[in-house]
């Protein structure tokens, strides 16, 4: 008997709503990490180009350990020491969505901080001249461009950021890897589910990088 | 109005301005000139204190620039700029350039400002521009705009660094007689510029900078004349021959 005679791609359709809830954690996790990860980025990339040392030091080094780590230690570290410190536990989903904001912030952290330097050093001095604070002059005029120079790269990142997802596996936090996981041992189809839940992450991570393409040609500032 | 006096600055090891002093009184047209490298931008900057000197002091309309206690955005709102490269805001149409710093800096509302900005637009003849971003405009037209963008926050005086030197030739001549205008509005003026046919036209006084130091500081009549620093002739001579 062939191997894939012994495919059996019926388990499938019963487990969908299940993998499906899987999906949703997933995506949550993204998003969720995705929008905390660029704010705290942002933050964390002014404060690398910030003319108050102490401050830039403290980004930089923040950066530089995140950025030296393994995702997956930092997973294990977080889930396994925030019961240690506050004495209760912290469920799965709730750690995973935490540690994946501080990790992804240092990575979006670089690409503002390049974002911002790309922005001739005149808009500053326009934005100045005209009166305004280096808040307003960063939120009007700076920030908006780098952010739209970086969107492709952004997005990029968001790419990546939804396949190391599939990590919180590690903690027992149901996600689209987990769900699909369960559904194959209920099923005894492990191999089947694994391959529907690759699928699944191909066509997204796929679609998310036609994405990129279609806005890199769209988004251009006129210049 | 403006008052630079004995202004010193470095970059590191590298003093580029040594001992700077002149005045600018209210409605005088100042032009700054000097080789490449003699500091003149630099000083400019220094008047809204875009860049910081580390002795002497500046005093625009009787607040000192370099007093830590100032309140340089609110001084500097009050000082129209005008860049080399127009640094308009690219991601901005022409009215929201014109419009973004009068709401948020001023605090007028979306219509006055869009009023004044748009009055101000057809002053410098670019009123049909008004949706366009920067981007389609070309040189002399987004110069254009940085000035109107300039007046539209009412200044007391306006400083221009060089304002036609990253323009095509035929474009110069635009961005010059929006210039002459105002001059001859009686606005105050400090300007960094090899065009020479401008301070002619309309410059009160003539500075001349070299290596950082002010060699000349004379009447328009005087520096065109007989400049009293070989220097100044040298210079004046090689700008003048084409």
């Amino acid at each position: 008997m062939s191997f894939f005679a012994q495919f059996d791609l019926s388990v499938i359709g019963p487990s969908l709503p299940f993998i499906w809830t899987g999906l949703l954690f997933t995506v949550k996790l993204t998003v969720i990490a995705m929008t905390g990860g660029i704010i705290l980025g942002t933050l964390l990339a002014l404060a690398r180009l910030s003319p108050i040392t102490p401050l830039a030091m403290a980004a930089t080094w923040y950066v530089n350990l995140m950025r030296s780590i393994p995702l997956l230690m930092v997973i294990l570290w977080f889930f396994l020491i925030i019961p240690l410190l506050t004495g209760k536990p912290m469920g799965a989903e709730n750690s995973a969505i935490i540690t994946f904001t501080l990790f992804e912030a240092a990575y979006y952290s670089e690409i503002m901080r390049a974002g911002i330097q790309s922005v001739p050093r005149g808009q500053v001095w326009a934005g100045q001249a005209i009166g305004m604070t280096y808040a307003q002059t960063m939120g009007h005029i700076i920030l908006p461009q780098a952010f739209r120079n970086m969107l492709p790269v952004l997005l990029t990142q968001t790419i990546i950021l939804f396949q190391d997802t599939s990590l919180v596996y590690a903690i027992g936090a149901k996600d689209l890897l987990k769900a699909a996981e369960i559904a194959g041992k209920n099923y005894n189809r492990p191999v089947e589910m694994y391959v529907f839940v690759a699928f699944v992450y191909f066509v997204i991570c796929f679609a998310l990088s036609r994405l990129v393409k279609h806005l890199q040609s769209r988004i251009a500032i006129i210049r | 109005m403006i008052e630079i006096n004995n202004v010193s600055k470095w970059y590191g090891q590298f003093q580029v301005l040594t001992d700077c002093s002149t005045q600018i009184t209210k409605g005088d047209v100042v032009v700054v000139c000097g080789p490449s490298g003699s500091g003149k931008s630099t000083l400019i900057k220094c008047v809204n204190g875009l860049e910081a000197f580390q002795q002497g002091n500046i005093v625009v309309n009787g607040t000192s620039v370099g007093d830590p206690k100032t309140n340089l955005p609110k001084l500097r709102s009050r000082v129209g700029m005008v860049f080399q490269h127009f640094e308009l805001f690219p991601h901005m149409s022409i009215t929201e350039n014109l419009v973004i710093g009068q709401t948020k800096v001023l605090g007028r509302s979306k219509e006055e400002a869009q009023e004044r900005g748009l009055k101000l637009l057809d002053r410098v003849g670019l009123k049909s521009q008004a949706d366009k971003f920067p981007g389609q405009l070309s040189g002399g037209q987004q110069q254009r705009v940085a000035i109107a963008r300039a007046l539209a926050m009412d200044p007391i005086c306006m400083l221009f660094d060089e304002p036609t030197s990253a323009l095509d030739p035929e474009m110069i001549n635009e961005v010059l007689d929006v210039m002459v205008e105002l001059a001859n509005e009686g606005m105050t003026m400090m300007v960094v510029t090899h065009e020479m046919g401008f301070a002619r036209k309309v410059a009160d006084r003539v500075i001349f900078m070299d290596h950082g130091h002010i060699v000349e500081d004379a009447t328009k009549e005087e520096f065109f004349g007989t400049p009293r620093s070989e220097r100044a002739q040298q210079f004046l001579s090689k700008i003048l021959s084409h």
